[in-house]
Formats: C-alpha cells, sequence, structure tokens
C-alpha cells in the first residue's frame, strides 16, 4: 500500500521534473543562438556540446532521474530500484559522461543530520548503480540536506518529493 | 572566497575606581533569577554627563545601550528619566539618595564622558545602591569613541553581574546564515552582528552555501559549512584578516564544526560512503583522529566546557537520540529517553545542562536536560525551531524559528529567537534579511 503511494508520487514528481526540464531548454536555446551569432567556431563548439549536454539531461529526466525515498530512511524500495535498472542502461550507454548523485531530504528534520542523511540516500543510488556495473570513477556524490527542495509546502506530499536522491550529468 | 575584510577591533583600558564607601550592600538588592519569573529590579539610570555637545551626545547614546541591555535581560525594570527630580550628576560626586528613594528606585548608575584627544574619549560610572546609599561598584574605560557600544556593553556586564552575582552576556556578538531569496533557491551568506542586532556586518557575499557557523573560545574565527565549488566541507574565518581557510583535506563531506573548549581543536563529523563518523582535527598539527565507528549517522558533536566529554547524536539505536562520550571516543552511553527525537545537543558554558532540538508528533521543540538525561525541560516550541546557542553565562539560548511554509509559496520566514532557560521572554532577533544558525560568541576580550 505504502510503496504504491511511493510509487505514484514517483510518476508525479517525474511530470513536474520534466516541466522545469522543458523550460530549462527554451532558455538553453536562446543563449546558444546568442552567443553563436556574435562568437567564434570554439565558442560554437562548445555551445553545440553544452546543446547536446542538454539534449542527454533530457533524455536523464524522461529515464527517470530521481529515486524517491521514506521519512528517515535511505532504503531503495522496489520501484526505486526499477527506476535505478533504467538509469544505469542510460549511463552505460552514455560512457562519455560522468554524473553527479544529490540526496535531499524533507525540512522535518535537523540540518546536520539531513546532511548524512542525504549523503546516506545519495550513497544508495551510487552502490546500486556500481553494482549494476557502472564505473564508481564516472559518479561523484553530494549532500544537500534539506537546503534544496524540489517543492515547497509543509504537507506530506510536498515532504515526499522532497526526500531524493538526484541524478544530474556532471 | 578570500576578501580583504576587518571588524573594528579596539584596544580598551580598563581601571577600577576607588569605592568611596566600603558598606554592604542591602540584601534586597540581589535579584534571585533560578525562581523563574523574577519581579525585575527598578534602577535609574542616568544619562552619562558629557563636557560637550559630541561627549554629551555619547553619553546619552551609552545610557540608551546600557538600559535597553538590563531592560533586555528581564532583570530590570528602569525607571524613566522624565521622573527623575534630580539632574545627572558627575559619577565622581556622591548622589543625593533622598532624591532617588521616593521614585522607589533600589540602584542608581551615574556615569561621565570626557575627551581625551581627537579620538579617545574617557568613560567613567558608578554603580549606587541608594537604599544602603553606597556605591557598588566604578570603571574608567579609556577607549576610541567609535568603540562607545562596547563601552556600553562592558558597562552593563558589570552591572549585571554586581546585581544579579552571575555573570553577563552583553559583551558578545552573534553570528549566523542572512537567508533571502525563495525557499528552494534560498542565498546564504554568513553575517556577525553584537548580541543587540547592532553593527551588522556580512562576512560572505552569497555566491556560494554557508551552514552552521560556531565561534572559537577567542571569538576571532568562525568554523562554518561552506559548499564552495560545491564540495561541502568545513572552513576556519578569521574575522581579523577576514582569510577564509579549509580544514584539512578528506574523501568525503566534513559538517557540523566546532571548537573545543582550549581552541586547539576542531570537532566534526564525516561522511563517506554512506557512514557519518565524528572526528577530531588538532589545528596545531592537523592531527585527525576518529572518534566514533559506527555504520549509523554520528553528527552534532559538543565538547563538555572542560574537554573532557563530548555529546553528539545518534541513530544508532534506531531513531535520533543523544549520546555522551569521554573525549577519546569511549564510554558511550545514550542519555534521551523520552518520546521523540533529539538532535543537536549543545553543552552548557558551565557545563550543569545540554540544550537541544526534539522532535516530536510534527513539532519542533528547544529543550534542555541534564548531562544525565535527567530533568529534560521543553521551552520553545513550532513547525521548525532548531539549533539552540547558549548565552556565555548560560542564562539565554538562542535558536532559529521557521514558520511552516505555505503551498507552493515562495519563502516561509525564519528568524532568530533567544529565550530566558526559565522559558519565559521568548523574544524575536531583528535581522535585516531571515536568519538562522545563529552562534553565541563568548564575552569578547577586552
Amino acid at each position: 500500500m505504502n510503496k504504491k503511494i511511493i510509487a505514484i508520487i514517483g510518476a508525479v514528481s517525474l511530470l513536474s521534473a520534466c516541466e522545469t526540464a522543458s523550460q530549462k531548454v527554451v532558455t538553453g536555446t536562446s543563449a546558444t543562438s546568442g552567443s553563436a551569432s556574435t562568437s567564434s567556431s570554439v565558442d560554437k563548439k562548445k555551445s553545440l556540446f553544452a546543446a547536446a549536454k542538454q539534449t542527454k539531461a533530457e533524455k536523464l529526466i524522461a529515464v527517470g532521474d530521481r529515486v524517491l525515498f521514506d521519512y528517515d530512511s535511505a532504503k531503495l524500495d522496489s520501484s526505486a530500484k526499477i527506476l535505478l535498472d533504467a538509469q544505469s542502461r542510460f549511463l552505460r550507454a552514455n560512457t562519455d559522461l560522468n554524473f553527479i548523485i544529490e540526496g535531499h531530504c524533507d525540512e522535518r528534520g535537523t540540518r546536520e543530520y539531513n546532511l548524512a542523511l542525504g549523503e546516506q540516500r545519495a550513497t544508495a543510488v551510487r552502490d546500486y548503480l556500481v553494482i549494476q556495473g557502472i564505473d564508481p570513477e564516472r559518479i561523484k556524490v553530494i549532500s544537500y540536506g534539506k537546503e534544496k527542495p524540489a517543492v515547497v509546502g509543509s504537507n506530506t506530499m510536498a515532504w515526499s518529493k522532497n526526500r531524493r536522491a538526484v541524478t544530474i550529468i556532471d | 572566497m578570500y576578501k580583504s575584510f576587518q571588524l573594528l577591533i579596539f584596544q580598551i583600558i580598563i581601571v577600577l575606581i576607588t569605592l568611596i564607601s566600603s558598606l554592604a550592600f542591602s540584601e534586597d538588592l540581589r535579584i534571585k533569577i533560578n525562581s523563574g519569573q523574577v519581579e525585575p529590579l527598578p534602577i535609574a539610570i542616568a544619562n552619562f554627563t558629557g563636557e560637550d555637545g559630541g561627549s554629551s551626545e555619547i553619553g546619552m547614546q551609552i545610557s540608551t545601550v546600557v538600559s535597553n541591555n538590563l531592560v533586555g535581560s528581564g532583570q530590570f525594570k528602569a525607571i524613566e528619566s522624565a521622573a527623575f527630580i534630580a539632574p545627572p550628576t558627575n559619577p565622581s560626586v556622591r548622589p543625593n539618595f533622598m532624591d532617588w528613594t521616593p521614585l522607589g528606585i533600589k540602584a542608581l548608575i551615574t556615569g561621565s564622558i570626557k575627551n581625551i584627544n581627537n579620538q579617545q574619549i574617557e568613560v567613567e560610572f558608578r554603580l549606587w545602591d541608594v537604599i544602603a546609599e553606597t556605591d557598588l561598584i566604578g570603571l574608567r574605560l579609556s577607549v576610541n569613541s567609535r568603540a562607545w557600544r562596547r563601552v556600553a556593553h562592558i558597562i552593563s556586564d558589570e552591572i549585571f553581574e554586581r546585581l544579579s552575582g552571575d555573570s553577563g552576556y552583553f559583551d558578545t556578538r552573534i553570528v549566523y546564515v542572512a537567508e533571502s531569496g525563495p525557499q528552494n533557491k534560498r542565498i546564504k551568506r554568513l553575517a556577525i552582528m553584537d548580541q543587540d542586532g547592532e553593527n551588522h556586518q556580512f562576512l560572505t557575499d552569497g555566491s556560494f552555501l554557508v551552514l552552521t557557523p560556531r565561534f572559537s573560545p577567542t571569538s576571532q574565527e568562525i568554523t562554518y559549512l561552506a559548499y564552495f565549488k560545491n564540495e561541502p566541507r568545513v572552513y576556519i574565518f578569521n574575522l581579523e584578516t577576514g582569510q577564509q581557510e579549509l580544514l584539512g583535506s578528506f574523501p568525503g563531506m566534513t559538517f557540523a564544526p566546532r571548537f573545543s573548549p582550549s581552541g586547539e581543536k576542531i570537532i566534526m563529523s564525516l561522511a563517506e560512503k554512506g557512514v557519518t563518523d565524528i572526528y577530531t582535527m588538532d589545528l596545531n598539527n592537523q592531527k585527525v583522529e576518529r572518534l566514533t565507528k559506527s555504520p549509523s549517522i554520528d553528527t552534532s558533536p559538543s565538547f563538555s566546557p572542560d574537554g573532557k566529554k563530548i555529546i553528539f547524536n545518534s541513530d544508532r539505536g534506531g531513531t535520533q537520540q543523544l549520546y555522551i562520550m569521554d573525549s577519546n571516543g569511549r564510554n558511550v552511553k545514550r542519555i534521551s529517553f523520552g518520546k521523540g527525537r533529539y538532535a543537536t545537543p549543545v553543552w552548557a558554558p558551565k557545563g550543569e545542562l545540554i540544550a537541544f532540538t526534539k522532535m516530536l508528533k510534527n513539532k519542533f521543540y528547544i529543550g534542555v536536560m541534564s548531562p544525565d538525561g535527567s530533568g529534560e525541560r521543553l521551552l520553545a516550541q513550532g513547525y521548525l525551531v532548531e539549533g539552540p546557542t547558549w548565552a556565555p553565562n548560560g542564562r539565554v539560548l538562542m535558536y532559529f524559528k521557521q514558520e511552516a511554509p505555505i503551498d507552493d509559496g515562495k519563502s516561509a520566514s525564519v528568524n532568530l529567537f533567544k529565550i530566558d532557560i526559565t522559558g519565559f521572554r521568548e523574544t524575536r532577533i531583528v535581522t535585516p534579511t531571515d536568519g538562522s544558525d545563529p552562534a553565541w560568541s563568548p564575552l569578547l576580550p577586552n
């Protein structure tokens, strides 16, 4: 029952993540065209690379960039593992990219403890991906504790979306 | 990261003045604070007299700050100067006590300002027991006129100590994290101010996240967590030079730093590979010592004032609880057994209490208990209250309080508060922006 709820919440947060990602793309392309019109081919290459990275980031979000956790827990549940299986396929298919896993917590804990808990969550994801055959050299972890909530709100829905580990391209 | 920066530190020379009379002071003048809410002692603070416009202005300002400090402590009631019968007198002159007794005044403070040269002033003050008709303390302070606020705080501490029997806490600073911007994109800067909110200065520019600043025993350094270049590590900020220095080189995140009572070590957590343990680093020789070795989260360590014990929180028993161990990591003992989770323990400056954050049924509390875990008392509560810090005399706690964020709203206000350890008189500390993670300095060195 509980897991079902988490799975649904996961889907909702993926949707909202897609929305923010598409907004990012819009600003990304306008910046790219702006710099391309005024600068050298080196910059053009750079911006092409940035655009490619942007597309990859989009793809990662579509695959599923985040897993959610129970309150005060860093355990991966079965839905999280299914998502990470898909994520690891993406990571294997993109050997040129390195990744950062960000661990986050809801605000219903103390700051320092949450920094440690965020590190545990990011590490849980990292360890799972390494078992799936991803080179540990390609993965960095960072904990933000409760410093960067995905959703602002004082309700269980907001808190559950904030208890997360997010994989981003380094 | 480096910024040229200097906090004004002026030398203050303090001389005791010989008392005019040597009679014991009247018994009803001593405030009994321990019994909870006290009847504030009625006092009169006469405007400190000056020699000219400039010095008279400083005298008036010093009187105001002294009055704000003493009244703000809750132990004193200042009688309005409009009610005074007699004009302010020079502190070397014995006042006519008959002018003060009718107003119900128990203690009188008189003072004067003399110009020494363009920059230096000499401030003199005397505290009088109106009932026993005697003087209790007299001090003469030579100082740069720009440091008049510190003089006012030192004078406040002297009066507080003489009348309450407890050391003061007015000549102190607060370092904290100034917050701005929406909740999910918060800009956090280190900021420092006097205990009363004056002399506010930002120490970092907000280009990187900073958390949990804490003072060294000399109040000249601050240890804190910075996400500089997106690597969360413990740093030390030197207030004299403005330099920020990375502490050691660790493979994982270092955080939750505090100075040892001697100032020679930093105690902190290191999180690596999903394990958070407690370490110390000796600042003289960079030697690192690991104190806990549990697969659980061990964090928020705080030394006892004698340096022999360490209190910290750990989830080794399943949920966050408070544990005490020897300074070498031996003899770990759980001390919190109440309902809920316990976090951020901080040892009181005199060692008799531990302040903590408690979480129970979706509410947060600030509380105190004895180091043996007995006598738990909850003082403040809220949607989120966290991170108590002690005034150097152990009578007041400061912490931060966050209101519940409005759903999908941009911000939830976060502010600094203080409360007497009696549980009375919760007061907001006004800061230019939102504020969190306060740390109270020891009394400043003269």
